[in-house]
């Protein structure tokens, strides 16, 4: 009974089947538990879903790879999720004209809080150069950012974990900033959450409301497009400065 | 359903072109979502396919992140090594930036609306 327990499992760890079929399973089973407690912030579904995942591999000693190579068909929506956030966008289309300005200036004094103080704060603690980079670009969607520490000298692996646990912060704390700030706006509100925690904050934005979803992605967009810019130029700078 | 979702990759595709191209530090996707928004504006608005394609792919935008997220598991070591910068750096300069943002646009919106 066990050899044959066992010649089944080692057929199924090697089939992409079992990477993709628990995902779906985790990530169903942490919006089970999201709901149970009320969509409470702490009880954030990505969080709950990675973590039972890597138990899960490290209990039956299964490489990342192998699971990535069944989970990489969820992974690979990414893609064309990115491009169906114009629809949402668009709906907005007249409270972004009125915006225009506002969104700009917001967009530039978020995207350099958001890399200064992430480098900052880390060279204050004692992190190293490559974790520093990788640190740098931690506010913008993993491709992006996983590009520009490419570039930079980081580590794009590293760094798609640092992005990710970003998100994962921002989605589970931006309810307690905007009840400290009394923000109610939901334009305000998607905007910084856009800005600070890319798709996740996005994910967790559209739980909120249709239009706080919407102008996260705004924020997710945008920020992606200027870090990506902005970032090769202002890393050196920060590094002299810090020494 | 099968139109909609043609068209998305159909997006990205030209997104993922230009950037090869034009060696441009910008992911294909996202490229690719400012092309569709683009076309959007000079078309007046998506079909309902295309919207109820969009709202059920972003629905679960979330779950999209899981497999990325398990690499964590790579990182354990230097995480083990830089926990105390990385788990103080990365909330601290997150709510900081959502902070900042939400104060500089809800300020000028205010301005705005008051002239």
């Amino acid at each position: 009974m066990n050899a044959r327990l066992n010649e089944i499992w080692v057929y199924l760890a090697a089939s992409p089947l079992l990477g993709l079929t628990l995902t779906l399973l985790a990530y169903q089973g942490a919006v089970w538990i999201n709901r149970r407690c009320n969509g409470h912030p702490l009880a954030n579904p990505v969080l709950i879903a990675v973590l039972t995942l890597v138990a899960l591999l490290w209990i039956s000693g299964t490489p990342y790879p192998t699971y990535f190579d069944g989970a990489q068909f969820v992974h690979f929506l990414l893609g064309p999720a990115t491009v169906a956030l114009a629809i949402p966008l668009h709906a907005q289309l007249g409270r972004l004209r009125r915006l225009a300005g506002p969104l700009l200036v917001a967009l530039l004094v978020g995207s350099l809080t958001a890399a200064t103080s992430a480098v900052f704060i880390g060279r204050l603690l004692g992190a190293s150069d490559a974790t520093l980079v990788s640190l740098a670009p931690k506010s913008v969607t993993t491709p992006i950012a996983m590009g520009i520490a490419e570039r930079l000298g980081g580590l794009p692996s590293l760094t798609a974990v640092l992005v990710i646990l970003t998100g994962i912060f921002g989605a589970v704390g931006a309810q307690w900033i905007y009840r400290l700030m009394n923000c109610r706006d939901p334009a305000v509100r998607g905007f910084s959450l856009g800005i600070a925690s890319h798709g996740i904050g996005t994910a967790r934005a559209f739980q909120i409301g249709e239009q706080t979803g919407a102008f996260a992605a705004l924020g997710m967009g945008l920020n992606g497009l200027l870090t990506a810019v902005l970032l090769p130029w202002l890393m050196p700078i920060l590094m002299r400065w810090m020494g | 359903m099968l139109k909609a979702i043609t068209l998305l990759l159909l997006f990205q595709l030209i997104g993922e072109t230009i950037v090869m191209l034009f060696r441009l530090p910008v992911p294909g996707p996202v490229i690719g979502m400012a092309l569709l928004f683009g076309v959007l504006v000079l078309r007046d608005g998506a079909s309902t396919e295309l919207r109820n394609t969009a709202q059920s792919l972003l629905q679960h935008l979330s779950l999209l992140f899981v497999p990325a997220g398990v690499g964590v598991m790579l990182h354990f070591q230097r995480i083990a090594d830089e926990w105390l910068p990385i788990l103080i750096a990365l909330p601290v300069s997150t709510f900081a930036t959502i902070a900042v943002t939400a104060l500089v646009l809800r300020g000028l919106q205010r301005e705005e609306s008051l002239e």
